[in-house]
């Protein structure tokens, strides 16, 4: 291309970035003098140039906009109809440039269209009566009058004006030249050539360091050092030549806001923080649509419309507000808006509606999961296309794009509030910070960008990995991680113990555990392509040569994500690396530990009850007294069999449940551990028998659901009145009032477990007729739905009589409706629970207790 | 006798027991593969990847290509090849002479050749008391393709 022609279309192109965002400006503050002037310079430019260049029809485009905008720059008032015809003319003209910067000349075609509209404004304002200097200026809205103060005294006659904004203009320029004294073009393939010689001189010196490494007192030590620091500053600087400000990417977001803006008649604003942060170009380039995207996603489904704000009680203008800031690698994007947030019912519908997930599924999934779903590949909640958005092609792009550069996005979202995206990016793509790990004798780097922390695990750490069958996890801060081995995912043999170390990674919002076997430390790796023979490989981001020469794969923590099932639960499940592994960390549903104890039907106990799981070595149980009992953790834990048919082994390793409380522990006696499972605990049938609260459909089969509270007296006879001491100050008596056995078996040693003595009767009769008789009662539990005499009667019953009418009642009920609620209140219910609730209903017990006190 | 922009020159190798040319323009270099690190996940014919002066080279085991597993213990020479600016390295058992052959003398595979090597084959080439198979080294990269055929 033309040398000439091509510092024009740079020079252009420049200009025409910065004078978009300062169009929407222009709209605002039709009569800022300074922004109509870069316009018009710009204008004015191009419009000279094309006539040096032979260019015709951009020189005619160019000159019929210079003419209009000359006119408002000589204070003819500016409309929104001619902001609009300025914008077009803007936008064709890039049209054009595009074309010559593709073909080398002009595209054939003319614009009369544009040109006519501009002459006739012109024209038009021009047969308008002039108004008279001095009306002019008294005419000019108070901003252009603020500005001009700040430059001379308000007094000062509006006929000096012209003098004054040129001078203005004038000292603009020069300070846009002094600029340009002292930076030069480069091209971009020149600096990332320099980049990639850098990346390499890194390596090298890596390697070299590691040779000194294994020669100590080596004459090269200190030569070397120097090497090694030069070189970080070569880095250094070579990375900074790539940095731009991340506002860059920012230049073309007004004028999308003021266009969607006015096509769906909203008022917005967009508020642009940190615009100067820097970023690598590379990244930056990476970016740019997916903030777009995100933007107009804002403008178009966040923001409301004026009306439906007023009636919110907001302001009319909806706010999109961006932000950047550096933090520790990483470049932090806030783009958020203060419109209707997330529709989470919305998406729930339309994730089922378009088959991405199953009414069952989604019922299991918390609000931040579900609006998860928004970043799946073709889901669109847009009940229309519009031309805005609602094409089904976006946020799972966006989030591509950003874990294609390691890079985040996370999504907070607060109905009738507003919605945020954080995005997390790293500086520089090309050179990143790694943990190098080991595992089956293999090295393998992770980026330091999604690891979180580290814990070593074995027998005698702190933490240990708790394996139930093929699921491990690990309990960490009271939260419980999957945990995915890497030598199981990649193949590279089966996982042996437990031994090993732990990285903690996030990806999204999932927080997970990556079991290895040794870490080694952190280097500054190299990325280097994956091969396209191996790029199908979901586990693997990249390649990278450490420092002594050794090629090692880059772990991506996104593709081991997916082993979980976690990341990708919603795509199809195409491999047999979704397993078991996948439940772990699904708190609406309820763990369940189930294992086979005396016979071949499976059992169940809640996992949230079991401490431990231990396999103990049968030469350590000892027999005493037809008790058995092994030393564990320094004391001696009694063994329980659930029932006679459970054998304790006579030799090898025998599994045990263990539950602990405050300092005391129990063990469990099973035959085999099967699995975790995570479902609704629904106990269709209950039973009679003690230590069985009753059956429930465990995965597809029939499972009794036990209960432990009733071994754990077997253990230590006083272990609930041991748990009593605390409470017995304040004595409170529950009355249990249900007609089902198996809720009263349920609930009453769980509120006995809470501290609370517990009477539990048939019937609202009987436990009537015993309070009469003179039984105390603290606080009354009942049942709802009862024959002959239910809740309600019970209540009104013991309303009636002023003995008893203090006594708080709770409702359990398998029905909370809005309609009984009502009822219950009428009928002098304190609380309602819901049956299945149980930590709710200790919570009433306590609540209602509470009040009691401070009434007593 | 022949043409001089008749001949190609072939870079010749032998996998268990074959002989297999590859035109010399397409082959960057020859070198003992060392340090291989094997690619988890990876398909059989990846025999992993090395560091070849900076470069990455993904290394390619013929024996497993060529569905000729018999012979035991470590290829111990690779050959370089640049395809659409990636390196690879296929593991081969022994490299041999380079060998001037005229285009015209090439023959169309046997219809009895072997159906994996059929698919691999540019050619033959009857050589004094052995046959030169013909890489088609576009074709041996296709791993894809492979898979599929498997």
């Amino acid at each position: 291309m033309d040398e000439l022609l091509r510092e024009f279309l740079t020079e252009t192109n420049e200009s025409l970035d910065r004078v978009d965002s300062e169009l929407v400006r222009f709209e605002q503050e039709p009569n800022n003098s300074s922004i109509l002037g870069n316009i018009f310079r710009l204008v004015h430019t191009i419009k000279g140039t094309c006539g040096f260049l032979g260019l015709p029809r951009l020189g005619a485009l160019a000159h019929a906009a210079e003419t209009l905008i000359g006119r408002f720059r000589d204070g003819m008032p500016v409309t929104t109809d001619s902001v609009t015809l300025v914008l077009s003319t803007i936008d064709r003209i890039k049209t054009i440039l595009n074309e010559i910067e593709a073909h080398q000349h002009e595209p054939a075609g003319n614009d009369g269209d544009l040109i006519g509209q501009l002459n006739r404004l012109t024209h038009f304002e021009e047969m308008r009566p002039q108004p008279a200097p001095g009306a002019e200026a008294n005419a000019r809205p108070q901003p252009a009058a603020v500005a001009e103060s700040r430059v001379k005294p308000a007094a000062v006659a509006p006929e000096k004006q012209p003098a004054d904004k040129s001078s203005a203009e004038r000292s603009d320029e020069e300070r846009a030249d002094r600029l340009a004294k002292h930076s030069i073009r480069v091209h971009v393939d020149t600096l990332d050539q320099l980049m990639t010689t850098v990346s390499e001189l890194v390596l090298t010196r890596n390697q070299l360091l590691e040779i000194v490494r294994r020669h100590e007192d080596s004459d090269f030590n200190v030569p070397l050092q120097r090497l090694s620091s030069v070189t970080a500053e070569l880095q250094e600087g070579v990375m900074k030549t790539r940095m731009q400000p991340i506002g860059n990417a920012w230049q073309k977001l007004p004028r999308i806001v003021r266009d969607v803006a006015a096509e769906l008649g909203k008022q917005i604003e967009l508020e642009m923080h940190g615009g100067d942060t820097e970023i690598d170009r590379q990244v930056l380039d990476l970016v740019k649509d997916p903030f777009t995207h995100l933007v107009r996603n804002c403008a178009d489904h966040g923001i409301e419309s004026a009306a439906e704000r007023r009636a919110a009680g907001k302001t009319p203008k909806g706010t999109i507000r961006l932000a950047a800031c550096h933090q520790g690698g990483h470049v932090i994007i806030e783009i958020g808006d203060d419109g209707r947030g997330l529709d989470v019912a919305r998406i729930r519908a339309r994730a089922i509606e378009q088959g991405f997930a199953s009414e069952a599924e989604i019922a299991a999934k918390s609000e931040a999961e579900i609006c998860d779903l928004i970043f799946t590949p073709g889901f669109s909640t847009a009940a229309r296309v519009t031309s805005i958005s609602g094409r089904g092609v976006g946020m799972d792009v966006v989030r591509a794009n950003m874990e294609q550069i390691g890079g985040t996005v996370d999504l907070k979202s607060v109905a009738g509030v507003g919605t945020t995206f954080t995005i997390k990016i790293p500086l520089t793509l090309a050179i990143v910070s790694a943990l190098i790990v080991e595992t089956a004798g293999e090295r393998f780097a992770i980026p330091q960008l999604s690891v979180l922390e580290l814990v070593r695990t074995g027998s005698s750490a702190e933490h240990r990995i708790e394996r139930i069958k093929d699921t491990a996890v690990l309990r960490l801060r009271d939260k419980l991680l999957p945990l995915i081995n890497l030598k199981e995912i990649l193949r590279l043999g089966e996982s042996d113990g437990d031994h090993g170390f732990i990285v903690v990674a996030q990806v999204g919002s999932h927080v997970f555990g990556i079991v290895v076997d040794g870490v080694f430390h952190t280097e500054e790796i190299v990325i280097k392509p994956m091969s396209s023979k191996l790029r199908h490989i979901a586990a693997f981001s990249g390649t990278t040569i450490l420092g002594d020469g050794a090629v090692i794969m880059i772990i991506d923590p996104n593709g081991v994500a997916q082993a979980l099932g976690r990341a990708t639960s919603l795509a199809p499940i195409d491999s047999a690396k979704v397993e078991d592994g996948e439940k772990a960390d699904n708190e609406q549903l309820t763990p369940l530990l189930v294992f086979r104890a005396g016979s071949q039907q499976p059992k169940a106990v809640l996992l949230s009850l079991v401490s431990r799981l231990e396999e103990i070595d049968c030469s350590r149980i000892e027999n005493s007294d037809g008790c058995h009992l092994v030393q564990y953790r320094e004391q001696l834990m009694p063994l329980v069999r659930i029932n006679t048919q459970t054998g304790i082994k006579q030799d090898g390793a025998q599994p045990i449940l263990v539950f602990s409380d405050q300092d005391r522990s129990m063990g469990l006696v099973v035959d085999e551990i099967i699995d975790i499972v995570e479902q609704q605990l629904d106990i269709e049938v209950a039973s009679e028998r003690p230590g069985v609260l009753g059956y429930a459909v465990v995965k597809g089969s029939a499972t009794e659901i036990i209960d432990i509270g009733h071994y754990l007296p077997q253990a230590f006879a006083d272990w609930f009145l041991q748990r009593e001491k605390p409470a017995a100050r304040v004595a409170r008596k529950v009355l249990l009032v249900d007609d089902s056995a198996f809720f009263r078996d349920l609930l009453a040693p769980l509120i006995k477990a809470a501290g609370y003595q517990v009477v539990a009767f048939a019937s609202a009769a009987q436990a009537l007729a015993a309070i009469k008789s003179g039984t105390r009662a603290d606080i009354v539990v009942t049942d709802i739905e009862m024959p002959d005499m239910d809740g309600f009667d019970l209540a009104r019953a013991l309303r009636e009589n002023p003995g008893t009418a203090a006594i708080p009642v709770i409702a359990l009920s398998a029905m909370v409706s809005a309609e009984t609620i009502e009822r219950g209140r009428g009928a002098g219910f304190h609380d309602f629970v819901a049956k299945f609730d149980r930590t709710g209903l200790i919570a009433a017990i306590k609540e209602q207790s509470a009040d009691l006190h401070q009434a007593a | 006798m022949h043409d001089k922009t008749d001949l190609t020159e072939f870079v010749t190798f032998t996998v268990a027991g074959q002989l297999f040319g590859l035109p010399i323009a397409r082959v960057q270099d020859v070198f003992k593969p060392l340090r291989i690190t094997r690619v988890p996940l990876a398909g059989a014919e990846v025999a992993g990847v090395l560091n070849l002066r900076g470069r990455i080279v993904t290394v390619i085991d013929m024996r497993h290509r060529l569905d000729v597993r018999h012979q035991e213990g470590d290829a111990p020479m690779a050959i370089g090849i640049e395809a659409k600016g990636e390196s690879f390295g296929l593991l081969v058992d022994a490299v041999g002479e380079v060998l001037k052959l005229s285009v015209t003398e090439r023959e169309p595979n046997p219809i009895n050749l072997d159906r994996k090597l059929a698919a691999l084959s540019a050619g033959i080439y009857r050589l004094d008391g052995e046959l030169l198979v013909v890489l088609d080294i576009d074709r041996v990269l296709d791993l894809r393709a492979a898979e599929a055929a498997a």
